[in-house]
């Protein structure tokens, strides 16, 4: 559309977030001539599993990060040619019933409305606080793929990789790859993991491609030489202003000091939940993935009319499954604006949803294995649990025992979970150092409440905003 | 921390790391660039004054807040590099006239 998309205030739907699921939502709906607005943080689409593919896509860097990426490069180009009114580098802070929804874009706020809208906002690693894990040279593995895709940049010097899940296998297979040194992998799947999960096994035999490309990576890297320690424990991170040295210690007792520059970090990832949160969506506990999932029904909508939940915030299930999710909730959206019958709604989804089934038939199996370790939910007194306001493990425990506060009591005794990043890096080790204290259960002692704004918006950003109120 | 594998070549822009000229790739992360630097650190924090540096790059830590062109607390992970653009590292607390 040649109209510039911030002049348009009133869509049919509107979608957060441009990833596979946000993506597909948005073909989808624009096949059966809907109108939608999709809003995107990042300054292109893709979400995080192809980041950059737009510009990587003529580069020769494109045949090394595997064919998994290679996907992508159709998906954006589908995308761009469906019609949505696109807005990149757009941060949402506030959704309103109804829907009126608060974003910013270039340092100006403004309201656009909408009559559904998708949160396709995804997920993000699962914070793995340890001594020392504040220090810059400590990061996400996510984060050193996402340089890798999108500056090409790789780790100096060799680099220590410590966690477990599909994700350190891939980038470290691609770090190869692409030219880079491994100093060392520190596996933290505990002793008897694959015992626990071959249970889950059978269900994803059909998923063998999956499975063949897991092991042939695994076995890639074994060939590659670089020590790789298994059942690692624990973490500690030293070093004056930055990461010099890296304490680990093993199930077993073994335990050794290491020279590092970088050391990258991933004990799985958990969906998005702050915006279904803010807009009063219910949501529950999994105890599969350990983390919070907002409640939904087959069509990926929350217990709010005409909010939807897809991709990996509605539980982490990967990209396959992210776009047959957002095909789902599009659908549906579809039938609610009459442009498709109840036959027809129900014809197009049978196979989305067969393909559902297929796509997430593994993820037992993957939760079982790589459930993060004990540790993480149970960090030693000194760890920095709230990166942001500084505070430490140990005060929330001597805290939590005192007159049994909540998340929420806590944040406002300690400052936790108050800082830019709001409970984002904080949230859930909060919940399990309380549960922990207080002898309960995790997914009885809840989550922080979420308000408004969900990004940090300033002053100016607010003054800008070009808002008529109704008179009442 | 970290180095680029590709010379960029013609593709760059000139940017201002606290006050110093650095090349840049068209299309990449004012983070990314911080990670290339001596260090690595984009900000000290507001309680201990401490350094931190990216750590999740995907705009949900809130460790590469960085003044750019004067305004606070911007993530410099969400802000690709642009011709003159002047970065500096945030200390402590943003300062209000940022």
């Amino acid at each position: 559309m040649s109209q510039n998309p911030s002049d348009i205030r009133h869509t049919d739907l509107l979608i957060v977030g441009a990833g596979p699921a946000g993506m597909a939502a948005a073909v989808t709906v624009r096949r059966h001539g809907l109108s939608v607005r999709v809003i995107d943080d990042q300054p292109a689409p893709g979400g995080q599993i192809w980041r950059g593919i737009e510009t990587v896509a003529a580069t020769p860097r494109l045949a090394r990060l595997g064919e998994a990426y290679r996907a992508g490069v159709d998906r954006a180009a589908a995308f761009r040619a469906c019609g949505a009114l696109y807005e990149p580098q757009s941060q949402l802070w506030q959704i309103e019933p109804g829907f009126r929804a608060f974003l910013t874009r270039e340092g100006r706020a403004r309201s656009v409305k909408a009559a559904a809208v998708i949160l396709a906002t995804g997920a993000q690693e699962r914070p793995v606080p340890f001594p020392g894990w504040t220090l810059p040279g400590v990061l996400t593995v996510g984060a050193a793929q996402i340089l890798l895709k999108t500056a090409d940049s790789v780790p100096d010097k060799p680099v220590w990789i410590a966690g477990c899940g599909p994700l350190p296998l891939l980038y470290m297979t691609q770090l190869l790859a692409a030219g880079g040194r491994i100093a060392g992998f520190l596996d933290t799947t505990p002793r008897g993991r694959l015992g626990a999960a071959m249970r889950h096994l059978p269900r994803g035999l059909g998923r063998f491609g999956d499975l063949l490309k897991g092991l042939s990576w695994s076995l890639a890297l074994k060939r590659a030489g670089f020590p790789i320690v298994r059942h690692v424990a624990e973490l500690r991170a030293e070093g004056e202003g930055r990461l010099e040295r890296l304490y680990y210690r093993t199930q077993e007792g073994r335990e050794n000091t290491v020279a590092a520059e970088v050391l990258l970090v991933h004990e799985g990832v958990v969906p998005s939940v702050h915006a279904p949160l803010a807009l009063g969506c219910a949501t529950r506990w999994d105890a599969g993935q350990n983390c919070l999932i907002p409640v939904l029904d087959g069509w990926g909508e929350t217990s709010q009319a005409n909010v939807f939940v897809v991709g990996d915030g509605a539980g982490i299930g990967g990209a396959e499954a992210a776009e047959l999710r957002g095909r789902l909730a599009a659908l549906r959206v579809v039938s609610r604006f009459g442009r498709l019958d109840g036959g027809g709604l129900e014809a197009a989804a049978r196979s989305e949803r067969k393909a559902l089934a297929h796509a997430l038939a593994l993820r037992p199996f993957l939760d079982a294995l790589y459930a993060p370790r004990p540790q993480v939910f149970a960090p030693p007194d000194e760890t920095l649990v709230c990166r942001c306001e500084e505070v430490t493990a140990g005060e929330l425990r001597s805290r939590a025992v005192q007159g049994r506060p909540g998340p929420n009591q806590l944040k406002a005794f300690t400052r936790a979970g108050m800082g830019p990043c709001q409970g984002r890096q904080c949230g859930y080790t909060l919940a399990h150092i309380v549960a922990a204290a207080q002898n309960r259960p995790v997914e009885e002692v809840g989550f922080y409440r979420i308000r408004p704004p969900l990004k940090p918006v300033t002053l100016g950003e607010l003054a800008s905003l070009d808002e008529q109120e109704p008179a009442a | 921390m970290f180095r680029k594998l590709h010379d960029p070549g013609s593709a760059t822009v000139t940017v201002h790391i606290d006050g110093c000229p650095v090349n840049a790739e068209v299309g990449e992360s004012v983070a990314a660039l911080l990670l290339r630097q001596p260090g690595g650190w984009s900000r000290t924090t507001p309680v201990s004054e401490s350094r931190r540096a990216p750590y999740c790059m995907m705009g949900v830590c809130f460790e590469c807040l960085v003044e750019i062109d004067g305004q606070g607390s911007v993530q410099g992970c969400l802000t690709p590099v642009r011709e003159g653009m002047s970065i500096s590292r945030q200390h402590g607390r943003r300062s209000l006239s940022a």
